[in-house]
């Protein structure tokens, strides 16, 4: 009983010694995001508006938007927006940074889950097919499809998937009009909440090709991963004690390889969350997906500097909280991690 | 130093040069000449690959029927998104230009670019790596935290900021281009470069030269460089490989090279994208298969690399061991005489 307490006392330690040494990181990434921003020439007013007003009306919306302030007074508001989760508003058409994370955010998080569902499917499979046959032709043929794959960007692979399959993936046709009260902000869980599954069929279509696209850009990594780790652990101890003991080669394999090369498969889940979120970028912008990535595109077209300012610096936090979240479920899951 | 584009045997040059300074050099060679099976085949494929693709761009006037950016001959004007023919055999774009000419000038783009980013971030993530690792204190600390920050930032969204910035002060060019993909690599060579100059920092053999006065210029030249120098060929081909996508990514974004500078990859992807709703095929094809193949060259030349290098992926060559048959010996009416004689390794 008091091991079990003990335990449970280290795991709230670790996770709270963690989410502090967060905080610094998350203070390096807003400054480096704040201050690529001051570097772009010019001020965000003048930016996107330079061209329609004169010099007297720009500088009175400067001084109301606040950009006349020193640079320490600009970073505190920055630092104040942040905390509110605020962001700030956009220059080009007044939208709240917010409302833009809230209203596109679940394209985005359907779209990158969907490949992940692909990459997984795919990639844990294969990577221990070639793990178990290593240097057969399974192994050589895997390698070089996740080289391939890896080697392939999105607006590659993208194009070329749309012209094998766009014709019967109806990825062509538009969306059919929806007509579902809005609860989540995403559109198929919208759908489904409806009970409307003709609408859901239907996004389900639209999102099976930027999902295989995006999910292209990782099943690569997670192949190779999961056959470095399924090679490494069978080179372990425990392996040779199993077969010593008589295990049958298929259950020494399957029980005590598979399920240890699968564990640091949490973590590179993890680590490609960051590559994702770019990869969504490049598939929203081709697939006209209405994604938070294809309004950074937008923003980033107009010189929109909050817009900009403001969607980075979610996608920075999102990319530390997921880090934080992984390295959480290590600690539960490896006892190692916590000492 | 740009050692990814001298692909048949990468660094042999240098190590005849000071093989004593360049100790770790040599290292790399003869793990090289080693190499068999799979990862040797990786390496000499990526090796002929590569070699492929610089010769294309250093030649691309020799070898591209027109120019980047000519869009009429003989006194007429090339079709608009004409299919390939025996005039343009891949076809041109809806801007009349011929893509085999746009698809080999973009080598010599990817190549111009990937050589700057890969030496500036060479430059900058090992120096800064030496001095983090060699002196320590909050310098070290500092950086360590900046690079993280950098590292956990998506690579893409990195560059697409940077590009952002960097196109805003200096327009888009190739310099321009090759800084914002710098600004993501800085990172990957800082944190090789410090975990070794920190572990070679240690060892005896500095602590000796330290103890007979030698001031930290000196060794951070003369015995952490060649150390640590050991681990970046791997990093440079990878990037070199990531380079070009990444180009490609700010090109198809629109943050890349200006389409009036160069002929770019990734922007003529982005224009192919309407043509492929239309159902045609050359205007994406031919230069999203070029760049596939480049980057493929460098990520095979790199993985072959590392399992070449890397101790822990190397696998040496293992001999058959044959031994004498057993049924000869279970004979008792002849004398024992083995056809083989005990020990002997056949291959």
């Amino acid at each position: 009983m008091s091991n079990t307490s003990k335990q449970s006392g280290s795991l709230r330690r670790y996770i709270l010694t963690r989410i502090a040494l967060a905080v610094p990181m998350v203070l390096i990434l807003l400054i480096l995001v704040f201050v690529m921003m001051r570097v772009a020439p010019g001020d965000p007013i003048s930016a996107s508006q330079g061209g329609k007003l004169n010099a007297a009306e720009l500088a009175a919306r400067r001084k109301a938007a606040g950009f006349d302030a020193p640079l320490y007074q600009q970073f505190w508001d920055y630092l104040k927006s942040v905390v509110t989760l605020n962001f700030g508003t956009t220059f080009s058409d007044r939208r709240s940074v917010r409302d833009i994370i809230i209203e596109n955010g679940g394209a985005t998080l359907t779209l990158t889950a969907g490949a992940l569902v692909f990459a997984t499917v795919i990639g844990i499979p294969v990577g221990l097919l070639a793990g178990r046959y290593r240097d057969r032709p399974v192994d050589v043929v895997a390698r070089l499809a996740s080289t391939v794959s890896y080697a392939a960007p999105v607006f590659v692979t993208a194009p070329l998937l749309m012209l094998a399959f766009g014709s019967t993936s109806g990825q062509a046709s538009p969306l059919i009009q929806l007509n579902v009260p809005t609860q989540t902000h995403i559109l198929i869980l919208d759908a489904a909440l409806d009970g409307d599954w003709d609408a859901v069929g239907d996004i389900a279509q639209h999102l099976l090709l930027p999902s295989i696209a995006l999910g292209l850009l990782i099943v690569g990594v997670f192949i190779r991963m999961i056959r470095i780790n399924l090679i490494q652990s069978l080179q372990g101890d425990y392996i040779e004690a199993a077969r010593a003991r008589g295990v049958r080669e298929r259950h020494v394999v399957a029980r005590h390889g598979f399920r240890n090369a699968l564990v640091p498969v949490v973590t590179v889940l993890g680590l490609q969350v960051a590559m994702l979120l770019g990869g969504a970028v490049l598939t929203e912008k081709i697939f006209n997906w209405p994604g938070i990535g294809r309004q950074l595109i937008d923003y980033i077209n107009q010189r929109d500097y909050v817009a900009v300012q403001g969607i980075v610096t979610v996608f920075a936090l999102v990319v530390v909280v997921i880090s934080l979240l992984i390295d959480f479920v290590n600690a539960l899951i490896d006892p190692r991690v916590r000492y | 130093m740009a050692t990814t584009t001298l692909p048949t045997g990468p660094i042999e040059p240098t190590v005849s040069a000071s093989a004593s300074r360049f100790g770790g050099l040599r290292r790399i060679v003869s793990a090289i000449r080693e190499a068999h099976g799979v990862p040797k085949f990786m390496l000499w494929t990526g090796a002929v690959i590569s070699a492929l693709f610089v010769i294309t761009a250093l030649f691309a006037p020799l070898i591209a029927p027109y120019s980047f950016d000519t869009y009429k001959a003989h006194g007429h004007n090339f079709p608009k998104q004409g299919s390939p023919d025996g005039d343009h055999w891949f076809g041109t774009t809806v801007q009349s230009l011929d893509v085999l000419s746009r698809t080999i000038y973009g080598a010599r783009t990817a190549l111009e670019v990937m050589v700057l980013a890969v030496i500036f971030s060479l430059i900058l993530g090992v120096l800064l790596g030496l001095l983090a690792g060699y002196f320590g204190g909050w310098l070290d600390r500092i950086l360590v935290l900046v690079m993280d920050a950098l590292f956990a930032f998506p690579y893409l969204l990195l560059a697409i900021v940077a590009g952002f910035v960097f196109s805003g002060i200096s327009g888009g060019g190739v310099v321009t281009a090759a800084l914002s993909i710098t600004v993501v690599y800085i990172p990957q060579y800082f944190r090789v470069v410090r975990a070794s100059a920190l572990s070679a920092r240690e060892a005896t053999f500095v602590e000796a030269a330290r103890a007979m006065g030698a001031k930290p210029s000196v060794v951070i030249r003369k015995y952490l460089f060649g150390n640590v120098i050991q681990s970046v060929p791997v990093i440079t081909t990878m990037n070199a490989a990531d380079a070009i996508g990444t180009l490609a990514g700010l090109g198809f974004l629109g943050l890349g090279i200006q389409p009036t500078e160069a002929a770019e990859w990734g922007y003529d992807l982005d224009r192919a994208i309407d043509d492929v709703n239309a159902g045609m095929w050359w205007t994406c094809l031919y230069p999203g298969l070029a760049m596939v193949i480049a980057i493929l060259g460098f990520t095979l030349l790199g993985e072959g690399l590392n399992d070449v290098l890397n101790p822990t992926m190397r696998r040496r060559r293992i001999r058959k061991v044959l031994l004498p048959a057993h049924t000869a010996r279970r004979t008792v009416t002849a004398p024992a005489q083995p056809d083989v004689p005990e020990g002997e390794a056949v291959k």
